[in-house]
Protein backbone atom coordinates (compact mmCIF):
# COMPACT_ATOMS: atom_id res chain seq x y z
CA UNK A 1 0.00 0.00 0.00
CA UNK A 2 1.25 3.50 -0.79
CA UNK A 3 1.53 5.37 2.48
CA UNK A 4 2.99 8.57 1.01
CA UNK A 5 2.26 9.80 -2.51
CA UNK A 6 3.75 12.85 -4.15
CA UNK A 7 1.55 14.01 -7.01
CA UNK A 8 3.43 16.39 -9.31
CA UNK A 9 4.45 18.43 -6.29
CA UNK A 10 5.92 21.82 -7.20
CA UNK A 11 7.04 24.61 -4.92
CA UNK A 12 8.37 27.99 -5.96
CA UNK A 13 9.48 30.68 -3.53
CA UNK A 14 8.64 33.64 -5.71
CA UNK A 15 10.84 32.99 -8.75
CA UNK A 16 13.14 30.63 -6.95
CA UNK A 17 12.53 26.95 -7.51
CA UNK A 18 12.23 24.84 -4.37
CA UNK A 19 11.19 21.62 -6.06
CA UNK A 20 9.42 20.76 -9.29
CA UNK A 21 7.16 17.94 -10.42
CA UNK A 22 8.04 15.56 -7.59
CA UNK A 23 6.08 12.45 -8.42
CA UNK A 24 6.66 9.16 -6.62
CA UNK A 25 5.25 7.09 -3.81
CA UNK A 26 6.49 5.25 -0.76
CA UNK A 27 5.18 1.89 0.40
CA UNK A 28 4.11 1.15 3.92
CA UNK A 29 6.98 -0.36 5.93
CA UNK A 30 9.76 0.93 3.71
CA UNK A 31 12.88 2.74 4.81
CA UNK A 32 13.07 5.20 1.99
CA UNK A 33 16.17 7.24 1.35
CA UNK A 34 16.06 10.73 -0.08
CA UNK A 35 19.42 11.98 -1.18
CA UNK A 36 20.84 14.93 -2.94
CA UNK A 37 23.36 17.69 -2.41
CA UNK A 38 22.67 20.66 -0.15
CA UNK A 39 20.03 22.95 -1.59
CA UNK A 40 18.61 20.31 -3.92
CA UNK A 41 15.09 20.61 -2.51
CA UNK A 42 15.05 17.89 0.16
CA UNK A 43 13.85 20.13 2.97
CA UNK A 44 11.33 21.87 0.72
CA UNK A 45 9.79 18.48 -0.11
CA UNK A 46 9.71 17.45 3.54
CA UNK A 47 8.26 20.75 4.73
CA UNK A 48 5.39 20.35 2.28
CA UNK A 49 4.63 16.91 3.70
CA UNK A 50 4.23 18.53 7.12
CA UNK A 51 2.29 21.51 5.67
CA UNK A 52 4.88 23.88 7.07
CA UNK A 53 4.81 25.34 3.57
CA UNK A 54 2.14 25.22 0.89
CA UNK A 55 2.72 23.74 -2.57
CA UNK A 56 2.60 26.02 -5.60
CA UNK A 57 0.93 23.14 -7.46
CA UNK A 58 0.49 19.41 -7.06
CA UNK A 59 -0.09 17.71 -3.74
CA UNK A 60 1.14 15.22 -1.19
CA UNK A 61 -1.14 12.44 0.02
CA UNK A 62 -0.34 10.68 3.29
CA UNK A 63 -2.43 7.78 4.65
CA UNK A 64 -4.64 8.46 1.60
CA UNK A 65 -5.43 11.99 2.79
CA UNK A 66 -4.32 15.34 1.46
CA UNK A 67 -1.40 16.58 3.55
CA UNK A 68 -2.59 20.18 3.62
CA UNK A 69 -6.30 19.70 4.18
CA UNK A 70 -5.96 16.98 6.80
CA UNK A 71 -2.56 18.10 8.05
CA UNK A 72 -3.34 18.10 11.74
CA UNK A 73 -4.90 14.61 11.60
CA UNK A 74 -2.03 13.18 9.61
CA UNK A 75 0.60 14.67 11.88
CA UNK A 76 -0.89 12.69 14.77
CA UNK A 77 0.99 9.72 13.28
CA UNK A 78 4.10 11.45 12.01
CA UNK A 79 7.34 11.87 13.89
CA UNK A 80 9.63 14.55 12.50
CA UNK A 81 13.25 15.26 13.25
CA UNK A 82 14.29 18.57 11.69
CA UNK A 83 17.81 19.06 10.41
CA UNK A 84 18.55 21.99 12.69
CA UNK A 85 17.38 21.61 16.23
CA UNK A 86 16.13 24.61 18.17
CA UNK A 87 13.84 24.39 21.15
CA UNK A 88 12.52 26.63 23.86
CA UNK A 89 15.90 27.24 25.46
CA UNK A 90 14.77 27.95 28.97
CA UNK A 91 12.80 24.73 29.35
CA UNK A 92 14.06 21.57 30.91
CA UNK A 93 14.37 18.59 28.59
CA UNK A 94 11.63 16.68 30.38
CA UNK A 95 9.25 19.66 30.25
CA UNK A 96 9.81 20.06 26.54
CA UNK A 97 9.22 16.36 25.93
CA UNK A 98 6.05 16.41 28.01
CA UNK A 99 4.85 19.47 26.13
CA UNK A 100 5.58 17.63 22.91
CA UNK A 101 3.71 14.55 24.19
CA UNK A 102 0.69 16.67 25.16
CA UNK A 103 -0.17 17.07 21.47
CA UNK A 104 -0.74 13.34 20.99
CA UNK A 105 -3.73 11.32 22.02
CA UNK A 106 -1.74 8.77 23.99
CA UNK A 107 0.33 8.55 27.12
CA UNK A 108 3.99 8.76 26.12
CA UNK A 109 5.66 8.95 29.56
CA UNK A 110 7.07 5.45 29.53
CA UNK A 111 8.37 5.76 25.99
CA UNK A 112 10.09 9.08 26.83
CA UNK A 113 12.09 7.41 29.57
CA UNK A 114 12.91 4.36 27.44
CA UNK A 115 14.17 6.51 24.59
CA UNK A 116 16.11 8.83 26.89
CA UNK A 117 17.84 5.80 28.36
CA UNK A 118 18.77 4.39 24.96
CA UNK A 119 20.08 7.75 23.76
CA UNK A 120 21.76 8.49 27.14
CA UNK A 121 19.92 11.77 27.51
CA UNK A 122 19.76 13.59 30.84
CA UNK A 123 16.13 14.71 31.20
CA UNK A 124 16.67 17.15 34.06
CA UNK A 125 18.95 19.58 32.27
CA UNK A 126 17.98 22.85 30.70
CA UNK A 127 17.97 22.86 26.92
CA UNK A 128 20.19 25.93 26.66
CA UNK A 129 22.93 24.07 28.55
CA UNK A 130 23.00 21.16 26.10
CA UNK A 131 25.62 20.60 23.42
CA UNK A 132 24.57 20.37 19.78
CA UNK A 133 24.72 16.58 19.86
CA UNK A 134 22.60 16.43 22.99
CA UNK A 135 20.04 18.76 21.47
CA UNK A 136 19.91 16.37 18.55
CA UNK A 137 19.12 13.58 20.98
CA UNK A 138 16.25 15.66 22.38
CA UNK A 139 15.06 15.95 18.79
CA UNK A 140 15.21 12.21 18.29
CA UNK A 141 13.26 11.45 21.47
CA UNK A 142 10.79 14.20 20.61
CA UNK A 143 10.26 12.72 17.16
CA UNK A 144 9.77 9.14 18.34
CA UNK A 145 8.01 9.42 21.69
CA UNK A 146 4.53 8.86 20.29
CA UNK A 147 5.52 5.75 18.28
CA UNK A 148 4.61 7.35 14.94
CA UNK A 149 3.59 5.36 11.85
CA UNK A 150 5.75 7.56 9.64
CA UNK A 151 9.14 8.82 10.74
CA UNK A 152 10.56 11.73 8.77
CA UNK A 153 14.25 12.36 9.29
CA UNK A 154 15.93 15.40 7.77
CA UNK A 155 19.70 14.96 7.95
CA UNK A 156 19.40 13.31 11.34
CA UNK A 157 22.96 12.27 12.09
CA UNK A 158 24.86 15.57 12.04
CA UNK A 159 26.26 16.24 15.49
CA UNK A 160 25.96 12.65 16.70
CA UNK A 161 29.12 10.71 17.46
CA UNK A 162 29.52 7.40 15.59
CA UNK A 163 28.43 5.34 18.60
CA UNK A 164 25.22 7.35 19.03
CA UNK A 165 24.70 7.24 15.30
CA UNK A 166 24.69 3.44 15.45
CA UNK A 167 22.30 3.42 18.41
CA UNK A 168 20.07 5.79 16.53
CA UNK A 169 20.12 3.60 13.43
CA UNK A 170 19.24 0.56 15.54
CA UNK A 171 16.35 2.51 17.01
CA UNK A 172 15.10 3.38 13.55
CA UNK A 173 15.41 -0.21 12.37
CA UNK A 174 13.47 -1.41 15.43
CA UNK A 175 10.71 1.13 14.82
CA UNK A 176 10.64 -0.04 11.22
CA UNK A 177 10.28 -3.66 12.31
CA UNK A 178 7.35 -2.61 14.46
CA UNK A 179 5.73 -1.28 11.29
CA UNK A 180 6.89 2.32 10.96
CA UNK A 181 7.65 3.71 7.54
CA UNK A 182 10.81 5.80 7.46
CA UNK A 183 11.57 8.71 5.14
CA UNK A 184 15.26 9.38 5.49
CA UNK A 185 16.72 12.49 3.92
CA UNK A 186 20.46 12.87 3.78
CA UNK A 187 23.37 14.00 1.69
CA UNK A 188 25.58 11.27 3.17
CA UNK A 189 25.17 8.27 0.91
CA UNK A 190 26.85 5.73 3.15
CA UNK A 191 24.22 6.10 5.86
CA UNK A 192 21.44 5.81 3.33
CA UNK A 193 23.17 2.73 1.97
CA UNK A 194 23.25 1.21 5.44
CA UNK A 195 19.55 1.70 6.22
CA UNK A 196 17.38 2.11 3.18
CA UNK A 197 15.55 -0.22 0.83
CA UNK A 198 14.92 2.28 -1.88
CA UNK A 199 16.27 5.68 -2.60
CA UNK A 200 15.22 8.73 -4.60
CA UNK A 201 17.85 11.11 -5.84
CA UNK A 202 16.96 14.79 -6.04
CA UNK A 203 18.97 17.42 -7.85
CA UNK A 204 18.08 21.04 -8.59
CA UNK A 205 14.62 20.44 -7.20
CA UNK A 206 13.83 17.51 -9.49
CA UNK A 207 13.87 13.77 -8.96
CA UNK A 208 16.55 12.35 -11.23
CA UNK A 209 16.19 8.70 -10.29
CA UNK A 210 14.56 6.20 -7.97
CA UNK A 211 16.51 3.04 -7.33
CA UNK A 212 16.35 -0.15 -5.37
CA UNK A 213 19.50 -0.19 -3.29
CA UNK A 214 20.17 -3.93 -3.43
CA UNK A 215 19.56 -4.07 -7.14
CA UNK A 216 21.77 -1.07 -7.57
CA UNK A 217 24.71 -2.40 -5.66
CA UNK A 218 25.78 -6.03 -5.29
CA UNK A 219 24.05 -7.62 -8.25
CA UNK A 220 24.95 -5.29 -10.99
CA UNK A 221 27.96 -3.03 -10.76
CA UNK A 222 31.56 -4.08 -10.13
CA UNK A 223 34.36 -1.66 -9.77
CA UNK A 224 37.61 -2.65 -11.49
CA UNK A 225 41.01 -1.20 -10.71
CA UNK A 226 43.81 -2.44 -12.95
CA UNK A 227 47.46 -1.58 -12.51
CA UNK A 228 50.18 -2.37 -15.03
CA UNK A 229 52.11 -0.78 -17.89
CA UNK A 230 51.00 0.53 -21.28
CA UNK A 231 47.36 0.19 -20.39
CA UNK A 232 46.10 3.23 -22.26
CA UNK A 233 45.11 1.32 -25.38
CA UNK A 234 41.35 1.75 -25.28
CA UNK A 235 40.58 -1.97 -25.11
CA UNK A 236 38.44 -1.45 -22.01
CA UNK A 237 35.96 0.74 -23.78
CA UNK A 238 33.51 -2.09 -24.34
CA UNK A 239 29.80 -2.49 -23.73
CA UNK A 240 28.81 -2.40 -20.05
CA UNK A 241 31.74 -0.25 -18.98
CA UNK A 242 31.06 3.13 -17.44
CA UNK A 243 33.06 5.78 -15.64
CA UNK A 244 36.18 4.71 -17.50
CA UNK A 245 39.32 6.42 -16.30
CA UNK A 246 42.50 5.32 -17.95
CA UNK A 247 46.14 6.25 -17.89
CA UNK A 248 49.26 4.31 -18.82
CA UNK A 249 49.65 2.75 -15.39
CA UNK A 250 46.16 2.60 -13.99
CA UNK A 251 42.69 2.01 -15.31
CA UNK A 252 39.48 2.18 -13.29
CA UNK A 253 35.94 1.59 -14.47
CA UNK A 254 32.53 0.24 -13.45
CA UNK A 255 31.23 -2.80 -15.22
CA UNK A 256 27.70 -4.05 -15.46
CA UNK A 257 27.13 -7.30 -17.36
CA UNK A 258 28.76 -10.67 -17.83
CA UNK A 259 32.06 -10.52 -15.89
CA UNK A 260 33.59 -13.26 -18.08
CA UNK A 261 34.00 -10.72 -20.86
CA UNK A 262 36.22 -8.57 -18.70
CA UNK A 263 38.08 -11.52 -17.13
CA UNK A 264 38.99 -12.93 -20.53
CA UNK A 265 40.10 -9.48 -21.63
CA UNK A 266 42.28 -9.22 -18.52
CA UNK A 267 43.79 -12.64 -19.27
CA UNK A 268 45.35 -11.24 -22.44
CA UNK A 269 47.25 -8.59 -20.47
CA UNK A 270 50.25 -8.65 -18.18
CA UNK A 271 49.23 -6.86 -14.98
CA UNK A 272 50.90 -5.77 -11.76
CA UNK A 273 47.70 -5.83 -9.77
CA UNK A 274 43.96 -6.09 -10.12
CA UNK A 275 41.20 -5.15 -7.73
CA UNK A 276 37.53 -6.05 -8.22
CA UNK A 277 35.14 -4.62 -5.65
CA UNK A 278 31.63 -3.43 -5.06
CA UNK A 279 31.38 0.27 -5.64
CA UNK A 280 29.99 2.47 -2.87
CA UNK A 281 26.81 4.35 -3.55
CA UNK A 282 28.85 7.52 -3.58
CA UNK A 283 30.69 6.27 -6.59
CA UNK A 284 27.59 5.07 -8.38
CA UNK A 285 25.73 8.31 -7.74
CA UNK A 286 28.56 10.70 -8.18
CA UNK A 287 27.46 11.58 -11.68
CA UNK A 288 24.09 12.71 -10.33
CA UNK A 289 25.87 15.07 -8.00
CA UNK A 290 28.16 16.62 -10.57
CA UNK B 1 -5.55 23.82 25.66
CA UNK B 2 -1.88 22.83 26.00
CA UNK B 3 -0.73 25.62 23.67
CA UNK B 4 -2.89 28.13 25.54
CA UNK B 5 -1.36 27.19 28.89
CA UNK B 6 2.10 27.18 27.37
CA UNK B 7 1.63 30.66 25.92
CA UNK B 8 0.17 31.95 29.15
CA UNK B 9 3.17 30.58 31.01
CA UNK B 10 5.60 32.09 28.56
CA UNK B 11 4.18 35.61 28.90
CA UNK B 12 3.64 35.28 32.63
CA UNK B 13 6.83 37.05 33.62
CA UNK B 14 6.36 39.98 31.27
CA UNK B 15 2.73 40.23 32.36
CA UNK B 16 3.65 40.47 36.03
CA UNK B 17 6.36 43.05 35.34
CA UNK B 18 4.20 45.21 33.11
CA UNK B 19 1.00 45.15 35.09
CA UNK B 20 2.70 45.79 38.43
CA UNK B 21 4.88 48.60 37.15
CA UNK B 22 2.02 50.31 35.32
CA UNK B 23 -0.18 50.14 38.42
CA UNK B 24 2.69 51.28 40.64
CA UNK B 25 3.32 54.22 38.34
CA UNK B 26 -0.34 55.23 38.52
CA UNK B 27 -0.46 54.88 42.30
CA UNK B 28 2.76 56.85 42.68
CA UNK B 29 1.54 59.78 40.60
CA UNK B 30 -1.97 59.90 42.06
CA UNK B 31 -0.51 59.92 45.57
CA UNK B 32 0.92 63.38 44.85
CA UNK B 33 -2.50 64.92 44.28
CA UNK B 34 -3.05 66.05 47.91
CA UNK B 35 0.15 68.11 47.57
CA UNK B 36 -1.04 69.60 44.32
CA UNK B 37 -4.44 70.41 45.82
CA UNK B 38 -2.96 72.07 48.89
CA UNK B 39 -0.90 74.41 46.74
CA UNK B 40 -4.23 76.05 46.01
CA UNK B 41 -4.31 76.42 42.28
CA UNK B 42 -0.82 77.92 41.95
CA UNK B 43 -0.03 75.09 39.52
CA UNK B 44 -2.96 76.14 37.38
CA UNK B 45 -1.52 79.61 37.23
CA UNK B 46 1.87 78.30 36.19
CA UNK B 47 0.23 76.19 33.52
CA UNK B 48 -1.81 79.15 32.33
CA UNK B 49 1.46 80.99 31.66
CA UNK B 50 2.54 78.33 29.19
CA UNK B 51 1.37 78.68 25.61
CA UNK B 52 -1.85 76.64 25.14
CA UNK B 53 -0.18 74.54 22.41
CA UNK B 54 2.38 73.39 24.96
CA UNK B 55 -0.12 72.27 27.57
CA UNK B 56 -2.28 70.68 24.89
CA UNK B 57 0.69 68.62 23.75
CA UNK B 58 0.67 66.97 27.17
CA UNK B 59 -3.06 66.39 27.04
CA UNK B 60 -4.05 69.19 29.39
CA UNK B 61 -7.05 71.39 28.81
CA UNK B 62 -8.10 74.62 30.51
CA UNK B 63 -11.53 73.04 30.84
CA UNK B 64 -10.04 70.48 33.21
CA UNK B 65 -7.48 72.18 35.47
CA UNK B 66 -4.92 69.90 37.09
CA UNK B 67 -5.71 71.27 40.50
CA UNK B 68 -8.93 69.23 40.37
CA UNK B 69 -8.68 65.50 40.93
CA UNK B 70 -10.27 64.85 37.52
CA UNK B 71 -7.79 67.05 35.74
CA UNK B 72 -4.91 65.47 37.59
CA UNK B 73 -6.20 61.98 36.82
CA UNK B 74 -6.58 62.85 33.14
CA UNK B 75 -2.95 63.95 32.98
CA UNK B 76 -1.72 60.85 34.84
CA UNK B 77 -3.81 58.43 32.82
CA UNK B 78 -2.64 60.05 29.59
CA UNK B 79 0.91 59.11 30.55
CA UNK B 80 -0.09 55.62 31.71
CA UNK B 81 -1.50 55.02 28.24
CA UNK B 82 2.04 55.00 26.82
CA UNK B 83 3.25 51.87 28.66
CA UNK B 84 -0.18 50.30 28.05
CA UNK B 85 0.35 50.84 24.32
CA UNK B 86 3.90 49.48 24.41
CA UNK B 87 2.83 46.40 26.34
CA UNK B 88 -0.03 45.68 23.95
CA UNK B 89 2.10 46.23 20.84
CA UNK B 90 4.73 43.94 22.31
CA UNK B 91 2.15 41.16 22.52
CA UNK B 92 0.87 41.92 19.04
CA UNK B 93 4.26 41.85 17.35
CA UNK B 94 5.52 38.95 19.45
CA UNK B 95 2.78 36.40 19.58
CA UNK B 96 2.58 35.18 15.98
CA UNK B 97 6.22 35.75 15.08
CA UNK B 98 7.98 34.26 18.08
CA UNK B 99 8.33 30.73 16.70
CA UNK B 100 10.00 31.84 13.50
CA UNK B 101 12.25 34.29 15.32
CA UNK B 102 13.32 31.81 17.98
CA UNK B 103 13.40 28.96 15.47
CA UNK B 104 10.88 26.81 17.27
CA UNK B 105 8.41 26.90 14.38
CA UNK B 106 9.35 23.46 13.07
CA UNK B 107 8.62 22.02 16.47
CA UNK B 108 5.19 23.56 16.94
CA UNK B 109 3.85 23.40 13.40
CA UNK B 110 4.82 19.77 12.84
CA UNK B 111 2.63 18.79 15.78
CA UNK B 112 -0.92 17.53 15.18
CA UNK B 113 -2.61 20.86 15.73
CA UNK B 114 -4.43 23.22 13.37
CA UNK B 115 -2.91 26.62 12.83
CA UNK B 116 -6.25 28.17 13.69
CA UNK B 117 -6.14 26.40 17.08
CA UNK B 118 -2.66 27.81 17.66
CA UNK B 119 -3.94 31.28 16.82
CA UNK B 120 -6.98 30.99 19.12
CA UNK B 121 -4.80 29.73 21.94
CA UNK B 122 -2.41 32.64 21.54
CA UNK B 123 -5.25 35.17 21.34
CA UNK B 124 -6.79 33.59 24.42
CA UNK B 125 -3.55 33.95 26.35
CA UNK B 126 -3.27 37.61 25.34
CA UNK B 127 -6.88 38.30 26.31
CA UNK B 128 -6.27 36.85 29.75
CA UNK B 129 -3.14 38.98 30.14
CA UNK B 130 -4.91 42.15 29.09
CA UNK B 131 -7.75 41.35 31.47
CA UNK B 132 -5.29 41.06 34.34
CA UNK B 133 -3.85 44.49 33.52
CA UNK B 134 -7.35 45.93 33.28
CA UNK B 135 -8.49 44.54 36.60
CA UNK B 136 -5.34 45.77 38.35
CA UNK B 137 -5.72 49.25 36.89
CA UNK B 138 -9.42 49.40 37.73
CA UNK B 139 -8.77 48.48 41.33
CA UNK B 140 -5.72 50.68 41.87
CA UNK B 141 -7.30 53.70 40.17
CA UNK B 142 -10.53 53.52 42.12
CA UNK B 143 -8.75 52.99 45.44
CA UNK B 144 -6.23 55.77 44.78
CA UNK B 145 -8.83 58.30 43.67
CA UNK B 146 -10.82 57.60 46.81
CA UNK B 147 -7.77 57.81 49.08
CA UNK B 148 -6.05 60.80 47.54
CA UNK B 149 -8.96 62.94 46.38
CA UNK B 150 -8.21 65.37 49.25
CA UNK B 151 -11.81 66.17 49.84
CA UNK B 152 -12.63 67.04 46.23
CA UNK B 153 -15.34 65.22 44.25
CA UNK B 154 -14.63 62.32 41.98
CA UNK B 155 -16.92 61.63 39.04
CA UNK B 156 -16.72 57.84 39.34
CA UNK B 157 -18.92 57.18 36.31
CA UNK B 158 -16.60 59.21 34.10
CA UNK B 159 -13.56 57.48 35.63
CA UNK B 160 -15.02 54.04 34.92
CA UNK B 161 -15.72 55.17 31.35
CA UNK B 162 -12.05 56.11 30.98
CA UNK B 163 -10.94 52.79 32.47
CA UNK B 164 -13.28 50.83 30.21
CA UNK B 165 -11.45 52.25 27.21
CA UNK B 166 -8.21 50.43 28.16
CA UNK B 167 -9.36 47.16 26.65
CA UNK B 168 -10.17 48.65 23.23
CA UNK B 169 -7.09 50.83 23.43
CA UNK B 170 -4.82 47.82 23.98
CA UNK B 171 -6.56 45.49 21.51
CA UNK B 172 -6.01 48.12 18.82
CA UNK B 173 -2.25 47.81 19.33
CA UNK B 174 -2.41 44.03 19.56
CA UNK B 175 -4.31 43.81 16.28
CA UNK B 176 -2.12 46.24 14.36
CA UNK B 177 1.03 44.55 15.74
CA UNK B 178 -0.23 41.12 14.70
CA UNK B 179 -1.19 42.11 11.18
CA UNK B 180 2.19 43.78 10.61
CA UNK B 181 4.06 40.79 12.03
CA UNK B 182 2.32 38.28 9.72
CA UNK B 183 2.66 40.56 6.70
CA UNK B 184 6.42 40.72 7.07
CA UNK B 185 8.83 37.84 6.55
CA UNK B 186 10.44 38.31 9.91
CA UNK B 187 10.29 40.59 12.94
CA UNK B 188 13.92 40.79 14.01
CA UNK B 189 13.28 42.80 17.18
CA UNK B 190 9.84 43.11 18.74
CA UNK B 191 10.70 46.06 20.99
CA UNK B 192 11.82 48.36 18.20
CA UNK B 193 8.62 47.67 16.26
CA UNK B 194 6.36 48.16 19.25
CA UNK B 195 8.16 51.34 20.36
CA UNK B 196 7.83 52.74 16.86
CA UNK B 197 4.12 51.94 16.69
CA UNK B 198 3.13 53.12 20.15
CA UNK B 199 5.35 56.20 20.39
CA UNK B 200 4.51 57.08 16.79
CA UNK B 201 0.82 57.00 17.61
CA UNK B 202 1.44 59.01 20.77
CA UNK B 203 3.40 61.71 18.96
CA UNK B 204 0.85 61.87 16.18
CA UNK B 205 -1.90 62.28 18.70
CA UNK B 206 -0.05 64.96 20.71
CA UNK B 207 0.80 66.98 17.61
CA UNK B 208 -2.80 66.65 16.46
CA UNK B 209 -4.08 68.06 19.77
CA UNK B 210 -1.45 70.79 19.78
CA UNK B 211 -2.43 71.96 16.32
CA UNK B 212 -6.16 71.28 16.90
CA UNK B 213 -6.39 69.19 13.74
CA UNK B 214 -8.95 66.68 15.02
CA UNK B 215 -7.81 63.99 12.57
CA UNK B 216 -6.14 61.60 14.96
CA UNK B 217 -9.33 60.80 16.80
CA UNK B 218 -10.05 58.56 13.82
CA UNK B 219 -6.52 57.12 13.65
CA UNK B 220 -4.60 57.06 16.92
CA UNK B 221 -5.99 55.38 20.04
CA UNK B 222 -4.33 58.09 22.12
CA UNK B 223 -6.76 60.57 20.58
CA UNK B 224 -9.64 58.11 20.23
CA UNK B 225 -9.55 57.51 23.96
CA UNK B 226 -8.04 60.77 25.22
CA UNK B 227 -8.85 60.75 28.97
CA UNK B 228 -9.17 64.56 29.02
CA UNK B 229 -11.76 64.38 26.25
CA UNK B 230 -13.69 61.56 27.89
CA UNK B 231 -13.73 63.28 31.29
CA UNK B 232 -14.94 66.57 29.78
CA UNK B 233 -17.58 64.91 27.58
CA UNK B 234 -18.52 62.29 30.16
CA UNK B 235 -18.65 59.59 27.47
CA UNK B 236 -16.55 57.88 24.80
CA UNK B 237 -16.56 59.30 21.30
CA UNK B 238 -18.83 56.84 19.50
CA UNK B 239 -17.28 57.24 16.06
CA UNK B 240 -13.80 56.73 17.48
CA UNK B 241 -14.97 53.66 19.36
CA UNK B 242 -16.60 52.26 16.26
CA UNK B 243 -13.48 52.83 14.16
CA UNK B 244 -11.39 51.18 16.84
CA UNK B 245 -13.63 48.10 16.93
CA UNK B 246 -13.54 47.84 13.13
CA UNK B 247 -9.72 48.06 13.19
CA UNK B 248 -9.51 45.39 15.90
CA UNK B 249 -11.73 42.94 14.01
CA UNK B 250 -10.20 43.80 10.66
CA UNK B 251 -6.62 43.28 11.79
CA UNK B 252 -7.36 40.09 13.69
CA UNK B 253 -9.27 38.58 10.75
CA UNK B 254 -6.55 39.56 8.27
CA UNK B 255 -3.90 38.12 10.59
CA UNK B 256 -5.91 34.91 10.82
CA UNK B 257 -5.98 34.38 7.06
CA UNK B 258 -2.36 35.38 6.53
CA UNK B 259 -1.22 33.15 9.38
CA UNK B 260 -3.12 30.16 8.01
CA UNK B 261 -1.56 30.57 4.56
CA UNK B 262 1.91 31.42 5.79
CA UNK B 263 4.94 29.50 4.54
CA UNK B 264 7.02 28.80 7.61
CA UNK B 265 10.55 29.92 6.79
CA UNK B 266 13.12 27.19 7.14
CA UNK B 267 16.03 27.71 9.47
Amino acid sequence: MNIIEFNHLTKYYGDVKGCEDINFSIQEGEIFGFIGPNGAGKSTTIRTMLSLIYPTSGSVTIFGKDAIEFGHEIRQDIGYLPSEIFYYDKMKVIDLLQYSASFYKKNCDQRIHELAEIMELDLSRKIQDLSYGNKKKVGIVQGLLHSPKIIILDEPTSGLDPLMQQKFFQLIVEENKKGATVFFSSHILSEVQQLCNRVAIIKNGEIVGIQDIKELRGDTYKKFTIIGTNLNHGKFDVEGVTNLNSSDHKVTFFFKGNVNHIVSLLATLTLDDVLIEEPTLEEIFMHYYE
Amino acid sequence: MNVFLFELKSIRKSLITWSLSISAFLVFYLSFFPLMESSGGSFDQIMANFPPEFTAFFGMSPELPISTIMGYFALTFGIVQIPLAIQASNYGFHILSVEERELTADFLFSKPIKRSTILYSKLGAITISLTVVNVLLFISTLICLTLFRAGTTVDYLAVVTVLSSIFFFQLFFVGVGMVISVSLKKIPSVLSFSMALSLGMYMASSLDTMMSMQIMKYVSPFSMFSPTRILIDGHLNLISLLICIVVIFGTILTSYFLYLKRNIASL
